[in-house]
């Protein structure tokens, strides 16, 4: 069997790979990807860890992370297209006008 | 067979997910990310959590990437110049995500004796219905209302304003 440690590795080194795509891509919708990415590692821990302990409130909490995520994509890629239709564009660093 | 089962998953979902975060065509990233979604839902199976693992290819997998390659298409994506950060800002970027991986190991280390002997649950799917229908009945709901919520605001920032 294999170890949970294991487990956990994986998701550790996907939630960084999801980080380091969110921080140096500019293209909006690679950034959500990114996210993505960060959300399904963090899931991969939760029910590695409700494997460990027999328990399955783990499991439970996917399913609301999971529930999150779609309302997440939905919304945001709504905006997406809400800002393409006035910029033309999905790169960050033109979305600049509230001056920030 | 369980350890070349986990290896084998466990290394295309990482070598899928660097490929998504380094594609520049944004549909090769999304086909990317659906792979690493896949091989997920293995690591699910390898760890007793069948209906998390067939839950995740239904609406990862299904709803989530249809959504995202169905938006990537309708704006015509493809060709979206220098969508990489300049390079001061992208070494910024990498080292901090290093920076989180020293800091994971750091911890992971800590933690390393602590593993137990596991006891998993026969069919973990009635079971987990059954706790998400009596004990967690009410985030259970919450999540409906928030999913409604959440559709109402995607359809009216999507609609095109008349004016």
């Amino acid at each position: 069997m294999v170890p949970v440690s294991y487990y956990l590795v994986v998701s550790a080194i996907l939630f960084i790979i999801g980080m380091i795509g969110v921080l140096t891509r500019r293209n909006a919708i690679i950034i959500f990807m990114s996210v993505e990415l960060m959300l399904n590692a963090v899931n991969l821990s939760f029910v590695a860890f409700s494997n460990l302990w027999g328990n399955l409130t783990g499991q439970v909490f996917v399913f609301m992370v999971m529930t999150v995520a779609a309302a997440e994509v939905g919304v945001g890629l709504a905006l997406i297209i809400a800002i393409f239709r006035m910029k033309e564009t999905t790169d960050i660093n033109r979305m600049n006008l509230m001056k920030g | 067979m369980e350890y070349a089962l986990f290896f084998a998953f466990s290394l295309v979902a990482i070598v899928s997910g660097i490929m998504v975060i380094t594609q520049k065509n944004a549909v090769y990233s999304g086909l990317y990310l659906l792979l690493t979604f896949f091989c997920l839902a293995a690591l699910y199976i390898l760890l007793h959590a069948e209906f998390v693992a067939v839950v995740q290819i239904a609406v990862y997998a299904g709803a989530i990437m249809v959504l995202f390659l169905f938006v990537i298409m309708l704006l015509n994506l493809r060709f979206e110049s220098d969508s990489f950060a300049p390079p001061l800002p992208r070494m910024i970027g990498i080292g901090v995500g290093l920076l989180f991986a020293v800091q994971f190991v750091w911890i992971g280390l800590g933690g390393m004796g602590a593993a137990a002997e596991r006891n998993i649950p026969e069919g973990t799917t009635a079971a987990l219905g059954m706790e998400l229908f009596t004990k967690y009945i009410v985030p259970f709901e919450a999540a409906g209302v928030l999913l409604l919520v959440a559709m109402l605001g995607a359809v009216y920032l999507a609609k095109r304003k008349h004016n």
